[in-house]
């Protein structure tokens, strides 16, 4: 499954914020958003990822940007991951049906089962301006990365 | 936010640097904090190596509460040439760390408690902190510790083979 190519418009996802309120390319209209595709909540490396770009989250917003994690995990099991780090990252849960708006991003990895490490950068338009994807889910992209192609 | 973060080199080491060992051996640049069991483990590894290590802090706020207050503290120990000595400590002793811990080790360590107090909670201090952070994290380091030595970056605590190869490697670049 490859990830969604830099210059397509998003397709029709669903995604559930923490409120269980749905998530939608709307929410995408009028700001820069950045979603950060992670395997499981509580996992080391996603760890390591969210309190990274959770450091500084202060020039993402300078950058007018919003940065959202993405994952598998339900609702309640991201809200308690959040909490758990204090990070300020805001969740997104694709746990059902799982990972469909993962697999319309091309951010899946069907071998596990799981949402892969992966970064979309999406512009105002509902617009991919950038994407990528992990070579391995071990692997954590640094904040340059991002902050390359803000 | 005085600079952006896109990626960058890591920083060649420069008279802002804590710096010690031998001014010829090769210089290994490490970025750490000090509430990290593997930090605290790779800085055991590479004890008496003859090696010039370059500290960096990589402190985050959301990584553990004392992680940016110690990395301060630290500072605050260089401004009176204690730098290396209460970095030893901390690793020495990571289960102590609370302000009552910093303070009993003030007078073992020769650091005027005063001045310490005053130091740490200098905002120059926590911007020095956070350059290093920032520096880091434009140079893509990811987790702690993470060693930068020639051209390889090595994240996690380096075996004894590693800490081999990087003392006959030609290290980092230096400004001085």
């Amino acid at each position: 499954m490859a990830i969604i190519a830099p210059g397509t418009t998003v397709p029709d996802f669903v995604l559930k914020t923490a409120d269980g309120e749905d998530f939608t390319p709307a929410d995408l209209e009028g700001k820069t958003t950045v979603l950060v595709f992670y395997p499981f909540a509580f996992s080391p490396v996603c760890t390591d990822q969210l309190q990274i770009y959770d450091e500084v989250m202060d020039d993402f917003t300078a950058k007018g940007a919003k940065v959202y994690g993405v994952s598998t995990d339900a609702t309640y099991s991201q809200a308690a991951f959040k909490d758990k780090l204090g990070v300020s990252i805001e969740q997104l849960s694709d746990f059902e049906p799982k990972g469909a708006a993962s697999r319309a991003l091309g951010a899946y990895f069907e071998p596990a089962g799981m949402t892969n490490r992966a970064l979309l950068i999406i512009g105002p338009d509902k617009t991919v301006t950038w994407s990528y994807e992990a070579g391995n889910p071990g692997e954590l992209p640094g904040v340059g990365l991002l902050f390359d192609n803000l | 936010m005085s600079e952006d973060l896109r990626s960058a080199p890591v920083p060649p080491v420069g008279p802002q640097d804590h710096v010690r060992g031998p001014e010829d051996a090769p210089v290994v640049v490490l970025y750490a904090d000090f509430t990290c069991p593997r930090c605290a483990l790779a800085w055991e590894r590479i004890e008496g190596a003859p090696l010039r290590l370059v500290f960096r802090h990589l402190a985050l706020k959301a990584k553990h509460p004392r992680a940016v207050a110690l990395a301060c503290a630290v500072e605050a120990a260089a401004r009176q040439d204690r730098f290396w000595a209460l970095a030893a400590s901390l690793y020495a002793d990571p289960g102590r760390t609370d302000d009552p811990h910093l303070w009993a080790r003030c007078p073992e360590l020769g650091i005027d408690l005063d001045r310490f107090e005053a130091d740490r909670r200098d905002p120059a201090v926590l911007d020095r902190v956070r350059a290093d952070v920032r520096a880091g994290l434009r140079a893509g380091v990811t987790v702690t510790p993470t060693f930068f030595a020639g051209a390889e970056a090595h994240p996690g605590p380096p075996d004894a083979p590693t800490v081999a190869r990087w003392t006959a490697g030609p290290g980092h670049p230096a400004d001085r």
